[in-house]
């Protein structure tokens, strides 16, 4: 009598506990490829952008895409990333001829004769400082730098002073009028933790747009960097500005 | 894009500060400029200037209560305000500013009034009833004690507090003009001539405000205008605003003779956008006009009614020339593009948050205020004060 | 010495008042500054958490491989192996999640034309043609497949 129940026992519990294990592997089985377990370390990252304005096509694709991936405000004035259009008349060098209509966000419609002089297009977005303006005046610690080299915005904690909209040298603040709280780009920070790359590089057709990051050893930037004139706008400010031009003309504001 | 000429970055579009940060530093100027003509009499012993000693500490008190008011109504999120108090970010000028706000009131002029007028309120303690007298009670702290011992110390550390508070109103000023000269992005706004410049355009308003109610206060009471008091401090007037000409003459001055790569867009936005309240309001009638007028008085053998009126007007339109010039720096430094390339307009709407008539009202308040305190702490008549005995 | 005290007793209760309303602002501190106020920077570190929350719309292009690989091998060949899918299609996060989701349509005149027509703006290096003049087809796709737009192969 004795043997049979801890015969039973026994045999009964290694059932369970293989059933157990079974069901638990089944389960990932037929979830498919268990997902990679991404620990995003920002200790690991350095994030700046590349922007090749040789390659800009002023298509807004960039624009639209940053609109739908961020919520960004659709009023027409409001924009964490747009482009713009210069125009110089080789008669009249220190005059350019500047438009960003609605952006950028539905391209540009031609406006030029050809032999007119020079036209281009510059892709203009949140410099991410490493020194930057806009989080030194904050008056309450509401936007700062990440130490992976993102500058961000506290929308719970941002008083909505507007002080950083006025330090930013590029315009690339405004306000949100729905939260009455500072917005600006956030380089897709939802997407850099997660391994995918922001918005509007994503959708560039041309690769004008690229995320980097320096900390990488393998990332194409470092050669990038090493083999190009590169830019940043306003280096006479002084802010540590990590959106990378490459061949940006002088004239661009 | 409308009231757009030329290019600016889509953001800059719509104006981020509005008539409302207009007023705050007009208004923290009449505070700085109003305590500092007080401790004209107090520290430096003008003894001309005492009939305007405790009017200009009460006008002091009211404009400075209600300087934080356009703030909140400016701010997106004002129920989080506090938290410019909780953590302030030390690299912030705005931050930094909420303490040299809260020192000036609390250590320098609340105390200052209360040191000054504490006799006169155990006075009007004792001889009053009911809730008055629970106020008056609660005023002087529960304190019955006025004989002459303490009313010397209390003469003695309102001196000091006095000497204390004048390098903390050119604080509290000065640091308003730092908070935007400190904005290298901005080139309007970017230079160390700021905080001067706005100073001095702020003892020359404060200046001014207390000789209009020094002069409007003794028409409604029907005394008669002590003129020594107001001649001294006309001159006095008449002494700051050749200073903070001088200093907006060599700001401009530089401007133009350095012409860096702003120049020429500031150039054509004051000569366009900005020419009336620039060249005709602020520079015209609000300085050259009044300098003038209190010139004719330093130098021209006047009746007392002459005086009064010129310097009515003088002191009228200087305070509309002050307010012009933080018009012309607020609103001006945001009418061009950061990239020189176009302006925009700034279209201010009259019954909303941040519109006209809230800053109409918000300007109106404060002599309100002052009306309460005037009743509370009257300011009139002479006052008996035990003389400084030295070397204790 | 008692005469003296009493003299400037009412100074006390005035530092009193002073010293209570410190004390205040300190209890008011310890309650109301968020707990991991400070933690990196001068900053609530929460606020990184809470932008790394953000919701996504967009999959990227190694999502629409995992079930399009047939697409991507289509368009190998060609130019435009180098867009990522998405800048035609737009934001699919949705229905990667979920194919049942619908793909919206896309307008192809609309797209061709913004990367291709003639514009004095566009680098050299770009192909664009002036739409009128270019064919009298009355579609972009009437002749060019987008996925492999080469017309010289059959």
């Amino acid at each position: 009598m004795d043997t049979t129940r801890r015969e039973f026992l026994m045999v009964g519990s290694k059932l369970l506990i293989m059933t157990a294990a079974t069901a638990s592997a089944l389960e990932h089985v037929i979830a498919g490829t268990p997902e990679a377990v991404t620990t995003y370390n920002m200790a690991d990252h350095w994030w700046a952008m590349l922007i090749d304005v040789d390659k800009c096509i002023g298509g807004g694709q960039c624009v639209r895409a940053c609109k739908t991936e961020n919520d960004v405000v659709d009023e027409p004035m409001y924009f964490r990333t747009w482009v713009e259009r210069y125009h110089i008349n080789m008669a009249d060098p220190d005059h350019p001829i500047v438009d960003s209509p609605d952006g950028g966000i539905n391209g540009f419609s031609e406006k030029y004769a050809d032999g007119d002089g020079k036209t281009f297009f510059v892709p203009k977005m949140c410099n991410h400082c490493v020194d930057s303006p806009c989080t030194q005046v904050c008056p309450v610690g509401a936007t700062f730098r990440t130490n992976d080299g993102v500058v961000l915005i506290d929308k719970e904690y941002c008083v909505g002073c507007r002080y950083c909209i006025q330090a930013c040298p590029y315009g690339c603040r405004y306000l949100d009028p729905r939260s009455h709280t500072a917005d600006k780009c956030t380089l897709c920070y939802h997407r850099l933790t997660k391994g995918l790359i922001p918005a509007c590089c994503e959708v560039c057709p041309t690769g004008a747009r690229q995320i980097a990051d320096l900390k990488n050893p393998a990332d194409p930037i470092h050669e990038y960097l090493r083999t190009h004139k590169i830019q940043v706008l306003k280096p006479q400010m002084a802010t540590g500005a990590k959106v990378y031009y490459n061949g940006l003309d002088g004239a661009v504001r | 894009m409308p009231g757009v000429d030329g290019f600016m970055y889509p953001n800059e579009v719509e104006l981020q500060w509005s008539v409302l940060i207009v007023l705050y530093p007009f208004i923290t100027g009449l505070v700085a400029g109003a305590f500092i003509l007080a401790s004209l009499e107090r520290v430096f012993n003008v003894q001309a200037v005492k009939p305007t000693y405790r009017l200009a500490l009460l006008t002091a008190l009211a404009f400075l209560l209600v300087a934080p008011l356009p703030l909140q109504l400016h701010l997106g999120h004002p129920e989080r305000s506090f938290e410019m108090m909780l953590t302030p970010h030390t690299t912030s000028a705005m931050a930094m500013f909420g303490f040299v706000y809260l020192w000036y009131l609390m250590v320098v002029l609340v105390l200052e009034i209360w040191l000054e007028y504490r006799r006169e309120l155990v006075l009007a303690c004792r001889r009053s009833t009911g809730l008055m007298r629970v106020v008056y009670w609660i005023l002087t702290l529960g304190s019955d004690n006025i004989s002459p011992a303490a009313l010397r110390i209390d003469d003695r550390v309102g001196h000091i507090i006095t000497i204390v508070g004048i390098p903390s109103a050119f604080l509290l000023h000065g640091y308003v003009g730092f908070i935007f000269g400190s904005i290298k992005a901005n080139p309007w706004w970017s230079t160390p001539m700021m905080p001067i410049v706005f100073l001095f355009s702020a003892i020359v308003s404060g200046i001014a405000l207390v000789l209009l109610m020094y002069l409007v206060t003794s028409w409604m009471r029907r005394v008669h205008v002590d003129m020594l008091c107001v001649d001294t401090v006309a001159r006095y007037l008449f002494y700051a605003f050749l200073v903070d000409f001088a200093l907006e003459m060599i700001d401009l001055i530089h401007r133009i003779y350095e012409a860096d790569e702003s120049f020429r867009a500031l150039d054509f936005m004051v000569k366009t956008r900005l020419f009336t309240s620039q060249i005709v309001l602020q520079i015209v009638l609000g300085t050259l006009v009044p300098l003038a007028l209190l010139a004719s008085t330093q130098l021209a053998r006047l009746s007392e009614r002459a005086r009064v009126r010129l310097y009515l007007m003088a002191a009228t339109l200087t305070l509309v020339g002050i307010f012009a010039m933080r018009w012309n720096v607020v609103i001006g430094g945001q009418l061009f593009s950061k990239s020189f390339l176009g302006y925009t307009t700034y279209k201010m709407s009259f019954a909303t948050r941040e519109g006209l008539l809230p800053a109409i009202l918000l300007m109106l308040l404060p002599f309100g205020i002052l009306a309460a305190l005037v009743k509370l702490l009257p300011p009139w008549g002479d006052v008996p004060r035990a003389p400084v005995v030295h070397g204790r | 010495m008692n005469g003296r005290f009493k003299d400037f007793e009412h100074l006390l209760r005035m530092a009193a008042l002073f010293a209570a309303g410190i004390l205040l602002f300190g209890v008011a501190r310890a309650e109301l500054v968020p707990k991991d106020f400070g933690k990196y920077g001068h900053y609530r570190a929460g606020a990184i958490d809470d932008a790394a929350a953000r919701p996504l719309t967009y999959a990227g292009r190694a999502r629409c491989t995992e079930c399009h690989e047939d697409v991507v091998t289509a368009a190998a060949p060609a130019k435009h192996k180098v867009l990522s899918c998405e800048a035609c299609h737009g934001a699919l996060l949705k229905h990667a999640d979920d194919p049942a989701v619908e793909t919206p349509k896309v307008d192809s005149q609309l797209l061709c034309l913004r990367c291709h027509a003639a514009n004095t703006g566009k680098p050299s290096h770009q192909p664009t043609v002036v739409a009128k003049d270019h064919s009298d087809e009355p579609t972009c796709i009437s002749c060019h497949k987008p996925h492999d737009p080469r017309t010289d192969q059959e």
